[in-house]
């Protein structure tokens, strides 16, 4: 997987949490959730646990836990939060409204 | 530097390796605890931090970790190589860590409930990985303008330095001056083991740093403000007060190295340790007899600190040459060292500071201060300054001449007056004009301690030093220069008149004694010669008696014969 994709429709992302808190597993069920209906077959979602990586918090320049990285498409995107609100997640991935949720 | 104080206390101390600092605050910043250190922008707040952790870490082997929310790494680095910090050193041997925490709020949505686990983790991080036990956050604040849930925000704060302090982490919390607060977010309600002020003050076109402990709680500290100076040394915090400390006393006896003058001293010197003030109007010699001290302190093989004000120390030397003082050796010797500084170069509170910290490092054992007056301000100041100049030196024994220029030889200043209070020993100069002459004299206003000479003396400014002559006094008052020689002229004329008439009647006496002796002679031959007149008479009587005996019988025995 290359970070130079070319196609724009194309989602990677990464979510940082730190162990499994009820704010962490929130955030990555609603963004599970998102993903699937919106983003079938065009995304991958690494859940970066920095409770056990602590060294990968600087790079992204983690502070908030949950925080949301859009690597792709460009550009680089940070939601921070436990994603409950689906609509202001889809705004902020900038997830064009190609198909309808079933 | 109170080593022991850490132990001592019951509360433990971390020190800070900053000069003063660590005396105000009996031992450092609290062991395990946070520190708010909050003050405006530019007034050296993370200077101070980085101080903390480059000691820490080189002095009292305590590695600490650097997260910064407004500079780079790099930069960071970059601003403190100037003082002799090298930061990437330290961070190759593992004693520093520095994370760069970039907060952008257009980058970040927030969406949901969220923490701030992520610093936590970071910090721990870095921490864990050099065993840090220093902990510095520049510019915590910062967070507050990348978040827009303040409530989150504070919540998290509260509970990362209740976590440092779990972590027994001794961190130093920086925060921006707010209005009416310490910090713009008020920081100081989360962090209340330790506060500190910095301040940065502009009179007069005069920058002044300030330090003031604002709390710290379990703690005894000194409370007052107390000036800072940041250089190519780091900081310096200068006590104010050198209360509680004992000064020591001494009876030694140091040479003015002006042999005329210490005679007029019963000790024929003043004590070690005191503080001499040389005041006068301009031209009276002032540096001169400063020089003097100097030199003869240097020749006694002890240290001399020089600090001069108005002229340069190359001007000061050669003037030195040309009264038969060669300060020179001594430079080369290290026994003598100039401290050259314009007094409105910096406030009052920086030249303290300085002098502060030249003492601490050239340990003398007599300060010339040249000339004292050069510090211009208000009066109050320049007083205050003064005291805890003097505090300065006796705390260390340290003997202090002054110089002070008098500008007006009749009204003489308030704070000449003020000065010469705190001195314990007061020589004025003075130029004395009479008969289209100047003279200098001098006389020794106050000698704490010993009687002293109360006469006021002319002295010469010489190729071979300063001289006194005994001044003349007589019916018409004290006479110097020319008036003297004068004076001094007339009664030797009157002395030889004196001489020679007492000499006349010697001679009188003289003559008069051999009249009457030649006359006693006289007599005595008169007498003589009657004596043996009659002596004479009375032999030629006795012969004439005998004749005429020896012609009777001579008769009768012939008449006997023929009858």
């Amino acid at each position: 997987m290359s970070d130079l994709f070319p196609d724009d429709d194309y989602y990677r992302l990464r979510l940082y949490i730190a162990g499994q808190t009820t704010k962490s597993l929130a955030a990555v069920s609603n963004l599970k959730r998102v993903c699937d209906a919106y983003l079938p077959g065009r995304y991958e979602i690494d859940v970066i646990d920095l409770a056990q990586n602590p060294q990968l918090a600087a790079g992204d320049q983690i502070l908030a836990i949950p925080t949301l990285v859009r690597r792709l498409p460009e550009p680089l995107k940070r939601i921070i939060g436990d994603l409950s609100n689906l609509e202001k997640v889809l705004v902020g991935l900038d997830i064009r409204q190609k198909s309808e949720p079933p | 530097m109170p080593a022991d104080a850490t132990t001592t206390l019951a509360l433990p101390k971390s020190l800070t390796g900053i000069s003063g600092f660590d005396d105000i605050t009996l031992g450092g910043l609290p062991t395990g605890r946070p520190t708010l250190v909050c003050g405006s922008a530019g007034c050296g707040k993370t200077l101070f931090a980085t101080t903390f952790l480059v000691n820490g870490a080189i002095h009292f082997d305590e590695p600490g970790v650097f997260i910064s929310f407004e500079e780079r790494a790099g930069d960071l680095a970059k601003n403190v190589a100037s003082l002799g910090f090298d930061l990437d050193n330290l961070i190759a041997e593992r004693k520093l860590a520095i994370d760069h925490v970039h907060v952008e709020r257009a980058e970040i949505e927030e969406n949901g409930e969220y923490d701030l686990e992520g610093l936590f983790i970071r910090i721990g991080f870095a921490v864990d990985q050099i065993g840090a036990r220093r902990v510095v956050l520049d510019t915590i604040e910062t967070l507050f303008s990348g978040f827009t849930d303040h409530g989150i925000l504070r919540a998290e704060l509260r509970r990362l330095f209740g976590w440092l302090k779990d972590r027994g982490l001794t961190t130093i919390i920086t925060g921006e001056r707010g209005e009416g607060q310490l910090t713009r977010q008020g920081l100081e309600e989360y962090v209340s083991d330790c506060v500190i002020l910095l301040d940065n003050r502009v009179t007069e076109q005069i920058t002044t740093r300030r330090l003031r402990v604002v709390k710290y709680r379990g703690s005894a500290h000194g409370t007052n403000e107390y000036p800072f100076l940041i250089d190519h040394d780091g900081i310096t915090v200068l006590p104010v007060t050198s209360s509680g400390r004992d000064i020591r006393v001494s009876s030694d006896i140091v040479s003015t190295g002006v042999p005329d003058l210490d005679r007029m001293l019963r000790k024929g010197g003043f004590y070690r340790g005191s503080s001499i003030l040389l005041s006068g109007v301009a031209g009276t010699g002032k540096t001169t007899f400063a020089t003097h001290f100097a030199h003869a302190t240097c020749s006694r093989g002890e240290r001399c600190l020089y600090f001069a004000l108005e002229e340069s120390s190359g001007e000061i030397i050669r003037n030195a040459q040309s009264v038969g003082l060669d300060l020179r050796q001594h430079i080369d010797a290290g026994l003598l060292r100039f401290e050259a500084a314009r007094p409105n170069l910096y406030g009052l509170e920086m030249h303290l500071a300085r002098m502060h910290r030249d003492l601490d490092r050239f340990k003398p054992e007599v300060v010339v201060l040249d000339p004292l007056s050069a510090y211009r301000g208000p009066d109050n100041e320049v007083h205050a300054t003064l005291l805890r100049m003097l505090d300065l030196l006796k705390a260390r024994g340290i003997t202090g001449v002054f110089t002070s220029l008098t500008r007006d030889e009749e009204k003489r200043d308030t704070s000449e007056n003020g000065m010469a209070s705190l001195m314990d020993a007061w020589i004025r100069l003075m130029d004395v004009d009479a008969n289209g002459e100047r003279t200098r004299t001098l006389y020794v206003i106050k000698s704490r301690g010993m009687s002293h000479s109360n006469q006021v003396r002319e002295y010469r400014i010489t190729d071979e030093g300063i001289v006194l002559n005994d001044a003349y006094i007589g019916p018409d008052g004290v006479l110097t220069g020319t008036a003297r020689l004068t004076q001094e002229a007339r009664e030797k004329a009157a002395a030889l008149r004196r001489q020679e008439s007492i000499e006349r009647r010697r001679r009188e006496i003289v003559r008069k004694r051999e009249t009457i002796e030649r006359q006693i002679a006289e007599l005595q031959a008169a007498i003589k010669a009657e004596e043996d007149e009659s002596a004479m008479l009375i032999a030629e009587d006795n012969a004439h008696e005998d004749v005429l005996l020896r012609d009777n019988a001579a008769r009768a025995a012939r008449r006997g014969a023929a009858e």
